[in-house]
């Protein structure tokens, strides 16, 4: 007998394996996360919130057959004779006909990721190394505290079970009164009140001079543009100084300095001493937590090698920790470089330093890794 | 009439004629349901089944199908006692009648073919149910076990799906512990005897000494899902129980499988027939549900003038005609009872029928050329059969377990023509090897057509 049920919409099981589907390629994507991220245009536009990672759909995995260079099938059709051509060679591979190959013409989607979330996730274990607790911050930073009752108020700060006993309590004198009055109403209040701060200034400052081609000043912006987004999700206040060099430094806003580029020689020194004199004005050390970050191809000029050396030793006295990311376009074995062997002098005298040298963008999570964890690993 | 009375009154008067005319079918239970639904029972094969992320992904293929308007669904049947059809609540009632007159054609074959038979006699004549009650077994494996575990088993055991000896029993012993007792069971079965007095058959494995102990397997396996839940050397019992699972429902849809051709064509045949003799239906209604049946049973789309493939509601209608004409009713009733794709394309599909449908033989080259080749009827007969053979999957049988409890398997080339996919091969082999726990190998030939090894 025909019946019509109608219990069938309430879900859908393909609904539900497509989630799980779905769920699989998050977990595989955030896996390999600092991969794919690496190649991700985050830079084009600093506004955006979120990353779109192209991804395929998993494929369940059967024994099949390779393919073979040619496969036959039945057909059917009028006027058709031996040696017709039904269809001609594609040249070009994307374009599908149809049963040519199987992958191709895939759907696939694209999985769009808060960049917020990647970052709270990545920088989970991260954190600024041998950050201080510093008497005080320049800006006395306050926040909201609860203290204290009123009987005027916002709705949502009504108090309901404190608002009851008062009601119990009028009543217990009042037997016939109103359920509640207007002078039963309590609302919890708040104050601001100043809170010690750990206050933090990051010196960025980038290389572009002739020699940091393309893709080594994107890799450095990358890099950047990672530890700041951490930072800023962590650390509810830092500061940011953006320096670029060539034989000059300059000061950028942030905005600028991810565009920045330039040509010309290579004098590091320039930023270093522009980094020392920006601390050291504008911040004060016995009240700030220091970092620098810096990137470059390691290529510097001779004669500046002793100037540089002074004023990051000068600048290591000060803050708290100096990391060095040391860009190089391809593998050259050559990390003997200028630049490097300051950094490593640095080191060796017992200042805070540390050297990256950075090959492929695949390698820069664990770049941040490097800098970042340094406590951490100091600790264990 | 409203349109679910105006079609139990369809209903009824079909049934009516249709034992008349002699179909003998169990009693049909008949569900309209939206089209999601008949959606989610095309993708997953049964109402209720087991929950796995690749029916996710197979779902949204056809989901997009769908929205681009190339299929319609009109029903699905599982044959058992009593037989459960389901329709799309939003086809007209024209289609709808027709369709129930398509499904009683169906119910017919299902429970007098021999394939359906044998396979629906093990199985009880209740799958849906038992499919169902798969499906919360597994349900309650995933709160025990974890979601990610119970995935790893059903990762396995259905990647190996097509890979079951649908002839062995679906309740299958374990091999006899001494060769002798083989001897009296399964060798010295008369059939065994008659086969292997045929010229040039030679037993593959000669019988050990009395006493000693048989190798395992004692012949190329190839049912591979029941001879992992069985001899794989530390399987969790809810995962042996996934495995016989998988090979429980892989086995109900073999005779869907190899019955496609011939079963089609005989329900296009008896809807064409009940609705031509149906003295109850008015003259409009008839020729619009002719309009439908043309629909359904054309060689290709109404604006083309050749098709890459073949439709098997189309060739078996045609075939089904042709032996009602020539040989009578007779022996169309034996043939629905004893034949499936294979005997029926290879009896029935002759080279005048061949030309008369336009059936021509064309080869596919890898830059997607297409090009028809010259070919008699006995090449077209290997075509259409082609993916019909062991559910389209490669011939793969155990070869042996080794001394470390690892696996090894056989791809059997020689049927095959080709090796494998060897990137392909691998994720399945780790697919298994998380069940095994043990290494695993399978033998195939490489793109040089030399022997190797894949390994995981």
């Amino acid at each position: 007998m025909t019946t019509q049920g109608n219990w069938y919409d309430l879900f859908s099981r393909g609904a539900r394996d497509w989630l799980r589907h779905n769920q699989k390629v998050r977990d595989a994507v955030w896996r390999s996360l600092p991969e794919t991220l690496s190649g991700a245009d985050i830079l084009g536009n600093p506004d955006r919130r979120t990353v779109r990672i192209p991804v395929h759909l998993l494929e369940h995995y059967r024994f099949q057959l390779a393919r073979r260079e040619s496969e036959t099938g039945v057909g059917q059709g009028s006027d058709v004779e031996p040696g017709d051509v039904l269809r001609p060679p594609q040249t070009d591979s994307g374009e599908a006909g149809g049963g040519s190959g199987e992958g191709e013409g895939e759907p696939h989607f694209v999985l769009e990721m808060k960049i917020s979330d990647i970052v709270d996730w990545l920088w989970e274990e991260l954190e600024l190394p041998d950050l201080k607790p510093r008497a005080s911050g320049p800006v006395v930073e306050e926040e909201w505290q609860r203290e204290g009752l009123d009987r005027h108020g916002a709705r949502a700060r009504l108090d309901r079970r404190l608002t009851m006993k008062e009601s119990i309590k009028r009543r217990i004198v009042q037997p016939e009164g109103a359920a509640i009055t207007d002078d039963d109403l309590r609302y919890r209040q708040l104050v601001r009140r100043p809170r010690p701060a750990t206050a933090a200034v990051v010196i960025m400052a980038l290389d572009v001079s002739a020699s940091m081609d393309q893709r080594s000043r994107r890799m450095a912006k990358h890099l950047f543009f990672w530890v700041l987004q951490g930072l800023r999700r962590r650390y509810r206040h830092i500061e940011t100084v953006f320096i670029a060099h060539t034989v000059t430094a300059w000061e950028f806003d942030e905005a600028a300095f991810f565009k920045v580029s330039a040509s010309g020689g290579t004098v590091a020194s320039s930023a270093f001493k522009a980094a020392h004199g920006i601390f050291t004005s504008r911040y004060d050390p016995s009240r700030y937590n220091g970092y620098l970050l810096y990137a470059s191809d390691g290529e510097n000029f001779r004669e500046d090698r002793e100037a540089a050396f002074a004023s990051l030793e000068r600048l290591g006295e000060q803050i708290n920790f100096m990391g060095y990311v040391e860009i190089l376009p391809d593998v050259r074995g050559a990390t003997d470089t200028e630049t490097g062997r300051i950094f490593d002098r640095l080191t060796q005298a017992g200042l805070p330093a540390a050297r990256y040298v950075l090959m492929d963008e695949e390698d820069l999570w664990d770049a941040i890794r490097t800098f970042f964890r340094r406590e951490a690993e100091q600790a264990a | 009439m409203k349109p679910l009375p105006e079609l139990r009154h369809y209903e009824r008067a079909f049934n009516h004629l249709a034992r008349e005319l002699g179909l003998d079918y169990y009693p049909l239970e008949i569900e309209l349901v939206p089209a999601d639904f008949m959606m989610e029972i095309s993708v997953y094969g049964l109402p209720v089944r087991l929950p796995h992320w690749s029916f996710g992904v197979r779902y949204i293929h056809r989901l997009i199908q769908h929205r681009m308007g190339h299929s319609k669904l009109y029903e699905v049947v599982f044959p058992g006692n009593p037989g459960q059809a389901y329709l799309t609540d939003t086809n007209s009632v024209v289609e709808n009648t027709l369709v129930i007159a398509h499904v009683l054609g169906h119910a017919d074959f299902s429970k007098n073919n021999q394939l359906f038979r044998s396979v629906q006699e093990q199985q009880g004549h209740h799958i849906v149910e038992q499919a169902a009650a798969h499906a919360r077994r597994i349900e309650a494996a995933i709160e025990t076990h974890g979601a990610e575990h119970v995935e790893q088993a059903l990762d396995a055991a259905l990647a190996l799906e097509p890979h079951i000896d649908w002839h062995k029993a679906l309740r299958r012993p374990r091999y006899p512990e001494r060769p002798e007792e083989e001897t009296r069971s399964e060798a010295a079965s008369d059939f065994q005897r008659r086969f292997e007095a045929l010229t040039g058959e030679v037993r593959k494995h000669e019988i050990p000494a009395p006493g000693q102990r048989a190798p395992i397997p004692p012949y190329p396996e190839r049912d591979l899902l029941w001879f992992i839940a069985n001899y794989a050397p530390e399987m969790e019992p809810w995962e042996r129980d996934i495995f016989l699972t998988v090979r429980e429902e892989s086995r109900y849809f073999y005779p869907v499988f190899a019955c496609q051709i011939i079963n089609e064509g005989w329900a296009s045949y008896w809807h064409a027939r009940l609705l031509r003799e149906a003295d109850f239906l008015e003259d409009q209604f008839y020729i619009e549900a002719m309009k439908t049946h043309s629909d359904v049973v054309r060689p290709y789309a109404a604006t083309e003038q050749v098709a890459l493939a073949i439709n098997p509601y189309h060739l078996g209608f045609t075939l089904w005609n042709k032996i009602v004409d020539q040989q009578g009713m007779e022996q169309a009733w034996r043939i629905r009872q004893n034949e499936d794709d294979f005997a029926f394309v290879r009896n029935h599909l002759d080279t005048e029928t061949a030309n008369t449908l336009g059936l021509f033989l064309y080869s596919n080259d890898r830059n997607g050329k297409v090009t028809v080749i010259d070919s008699d009827i006995n090449a077209l007969h290997e075509a259409v059969l082609a993916s019909k053979y062991n559910y389209a999957a490669p011939h793969i049988v155990v070869e042996e377990i080794q001394r470390d409890n690892g696996l090894i398997l056989r791809h059997d080339y020689t049927v095959d023509g080709i090796g494998l996919d060897p990137d392909r091969t691998r994720k399945v082999l780790q697919y298994i090897k998380k069940i095994w726990r043990r290494p695993v190998q399978i033998l195939t030939l490489d793109k040089d057509g030399h022997e190797v090894s894949i390994a995981a």
